[in-house]
């Protein structure tokens, strides 16, 4: 049992430390170190250009989408590398949260069901975040249950033609390109309907509209379809096998260990440690002691699930399942966390402007954006879900709706 | 990185449940915990025969000499089993202060006993109630004679020695506590046997009246002796503690799958499910807590303190939220005294305490945080 690289990893390593130390944007490493959740912009730059700007340096360096093959513009690394990577490029990752989506699941469906010349001609500017990509499944009707969505496409000549919304698309109002999961067939059950195509967001008929969030801020979008034309060359997969197709994208979805999932500890650790109570410092609070060791061992739980998944990849093993818990842990202490620091700051933790409330607000922030950690991505009840069918191997949900023609299951509860 | 156990020592895990298994049914617990028995003779032989009992204790000492990282792994498998023995009092909490403090000859003399399963040992250290300080230690030692009441002292009433927390001096300080070996059938000693809520390991109240002992390290030393024994056991102990909560996860999974109500596996309902899910996550972040508890202990790095804390209140929690979910998985028969369901919440409950509780734990957690912090 240790902590150290092989020779192979200490090397890559170093060749990744000194690449970044030579060519980050060294500028923005303060900045974008003290982002946290809710808190996520540069002042002063655009952090669209900053990004894609560090993302086009990486590729023309080789450094971009490291597990991809050369050939579609990765460097075909090893997953530890991929993880070291991820580790020496510490606060300047932040930078790569716009790409996440486009790299980790529209690069390897496409990959896995594009045409030959569409993966020469489209994954190269997707690695060098020339192009930037969405995932359109989401519904209002289909959410946590994605198979029961309603966006329609019809076959004529040719071309398909879409029309319906899609809902909780992060990045839409910034991507060139999205992977598209519609229905094409209603007659039959839900999940054997449905059919995966690519394309052009700036097609004519497809409308981005942002959702205002109930933290204010607007990262997701509606995107609406009016008779959208796609050549059905950019189908992936065959016709009424985009079920099968979804699961290979929510499979690499879940392969991106070390992500990083943000807790809220780090930073309330460092609040407690300098807060003056009335009677004396928080940090020897017998309360906030308590609370702040709970959170503690969460933390560090995590921390070392992942590290335990990293060892399996640089022994060239799959990872176990125990990454399945992170992102349940995380939702709901991120969320705890918030609240707690707005607790100990008394009446005055209501307060949010960066001038009047306790370290910028960085907690009221935390606390207003923190509900959608819980949601997005999987809910905690589908995580939950997970966990003990895929890990535990409980019985799956009886599904009143899987054998009944899709356009025969009932669509209002309560009248 | 290599954050994880080699290949040998997984296979010392297998073969240790393996032996377990055979050696250490439910049955054979139930012996001990229906009072039938005062511990599991034949099992403590076994262990011994197996090697395990001195498997952190080096060569030269009577043990195994493999290490801690492999002691680690047997208290896991301890810990899933139940195993009704004085393992913990003995290999973690004497041996450790043997291996800690003792001089050459008193390891020579006991270690080589605990190896081959001839002598129990323990740790008297609690005066009623209260958690680990120096200021509760009121036991008087002097000229070599002890003066004062131990508990709860675990296995007290079927060690064969104990290693005494007693009071020097009376200056307010650290360095008024000392540290000393008492042979328990040298006469001396009262025992009392005492009821506590898992019988599957006895307590007992030792009684000291001008009883001879002889020293553990130089006078004075002993609070930093027992502070370090106690990181070292809570390691140990975290790892029996999720073994213990991975049994009772997979107890209650297995009964989730096998009971029918409302016409289908209960496993199926969404409410049991997600009981099952979040008893995974907490015993997979104690586990993870753990791992680098094992690391510190088998380094003996600056972060064992630290890492010891966490363990220690990860898998505290973890065993406690298994084995009280266990039983709500499984219903009425889960609160019978014929499902086994309760054995593991008796020794989740007992273990949450014995070596401190949590609040202690959490305390010295956030003490070393703030120090490392500093640094």
């Amino acid at each position: 049992m240790n902590f150290d690289d092989t020779p192979q990893e200490a090397a890559f390593r170093a060749e990744a430390k000194a690449w970044i130390a030579a060519n980050a944007p060294k500028q923005y490493e303060e900045e974008l170190r003290k982002t946290s959740l809710g808190r996520s912009g540069l002042k002063g730059a655009n952090m669209l250009e900053v990004a894609k700007a560090w993302q086009k340096k990486k590729a023309d360096a080789g450094w971009a989408c490291l597990h991809w093959p050369k050939e579609y513009g990765g460097r075909g690394s090893s997953p530890i590398e991929r993880v070291i990577w991820q580790q020496e490029e510490g606060p300047f990752g932040k930078l790569s949260g716009m790409f996440i989506i486009g790299h980790g699941m529209c690069g390897p469906t496409m990959m896995a069901f594009a045409g030959e010349a569409e993966k020469q001609k489209y994954l190269p500017p997707l690695a060098s975040g020339e192009k930037v990509w969405c995932q359109l499944f989401s519904e209002p009707a289909g959410g946590s249950d994605v198979a029961g969505l309603r966006t329609r496409a019809e076959k004529k000549g040719d071309d398909w033609i879409v029309n319906g919304q899609k809902i909780w698309t992060s990045g839409a109002h910034y991507s060139d390109y999205g992977i598209l999961l519609t229905r094409t067939d209603p007659n039959v059950p839900k999940h054997k309907g449905l059919t995966m195509f690519f394309l052009d967001m700036k097609s004519p008929g497809v409308e981005v509209r942002p959702i205002k969030q109930a933290s204010g801020q607007s990262d997701f979008n509606e995107v609406y379809f009016t008779d959208v034309k796609i050549p059905d060359s950019q189908r992936l997969g065959a016709v009424n096998d985009g079920w099968n197709v979804s699961l290979t994208t929510l499979m690499n979805e879940r392969m991106s260990i070390g992500a990083g999932v943000s807790t809220g500890f780090p930073e309330l650790f460092d609040f407690c440690n300098s807060l003056m109570l009335e009677d004396g410092p928080a940090i020897e609070d017998r309360s906030v002691r308590s609370r702040l060791a709970n959170y503690a061992v969460k933390a560090s739980g995590l921390r070392y699930t992942s590290m335990r998944a990293i060892s399996a990849l640089s022994k060239g093993e799959r990872p176990g399942p125990e990454n399945s818990i992170g992102k349940l842990v995380a939702g709901s202490m991120v969320q705890e966390v918030a609240m707690y620091a707005l607790d100990l700051q008394g009446a005055a933790g209501v307060l949010s402007g960066p001038e009047d409330a306790e370290i910028a607000g960085k907690f009221q922030a935390m606390l207003l954006r923190a509900p959608g950690t819980r949601v997005e991505g999987g809910t905690d009840e589908i995580m939950r879900n997970i966990i003990a069918e895929r890990v535990l191997g409980l019985p799956g949900d009886i599904r009143v709706d899987k054998d009944v023609p899709f356009n025969k299951i009932p669509t209002k509860g309560r009248a | 990185m290599n954050f994880d156990f080699s290949d040998e020592q997984k296979q010392m895990r297998d073969a240790a449940r393996k032996f377990l298994a055979e050696k250490c049914p439910p049955k054979a617990v139930r012996e001990v915990l229906e009072g039938r028995a005062t511990y599991d003779k034949a099992l403590w032989a076994g262990l011994a025969e197996m090697g395990f009992l001195g498997v952190a204790i080096p060569e030269q000492f009577g043990g195994a000499g493999a290490g801690h990282l492999e002691l680690c792994v047997i208290a896991e498998e301890m810990g899933r089993a139940l195993a009704p023995v004085p393992f913990s009092s003995t290999v973690y909490l004497a041996a450790e202060a043997l291996l800690l403090a003792g001089s050459d000859e008193q390891k020579q003399k006991w270690l080589p006993k605990i190896a081959s399963g001839e002598a129990i040992g323990t740790l008297a250290l609690f005066e009623g109630k209260g958690n680990p300080s120096p200021q509760a230690i009121k036991l008087q030692a002097s000229g070599g004679t002890l003066n004062g009441v131990k508990k709860p002292v675990p296995d007290g009433a079927i060690a064969d020695f104990a290693v005494v927390a007693a009071r020097t001096g009376s200056t307010g300080r650290d360095a008024d506590i000392s540290l000393f070996l008492v042979d328990l059938k040298a006469g001396g000693v009262d025992v009392r046997s005492l009821t506590n809520i898992d019988p599957t390991h006895g307590q007992a109240e030792l009684t000291f009246k001008n009883c001879k002992a002889e020293p553990l390290a130089a006078a004075g030393d002993g609070w930093g002796i027992l502070t370090q024994v106690l990181d070292r056991a809570a390691v140990l102990m975290a790892f029996e503690q999720v073994g213990g909560s991975d049994r009772a996860l997979e107890m209650g999974r297995d009964y989730a799958l096998d009971r029918i109500a409302f016409g289908r596996p209960i496993g199926s309902f969404q409410a049991v499910k997600h009981i099952l899910a979040d008893m995974y996550v907490s015993a997979t972040l104690a586990r993870s807590n753990c791992y680098y508890g094992a690391w510190a202990l088998s380094t003996n790095a600056s972060e064992l303190p630290e890492a010891a804390a966490a363990a220690r209140i990860s898998a505290t929690q973890a065993f406690q939220h298994c084995s009280k979910n266990n039983i709500q998985v499984h219903g009425g028969m889960g609160f019978t005294w014929e499902f086994d369901c309760h054995m593991y919440y008796r020794r989740a409950n007992a273990t949450a305490v014995t070596l401190g509780s949590l609040s202690y734990w959490e305390d010295q957690l956030i003490d070393r945080m703030r120090k490392k912090n500093a640094a």
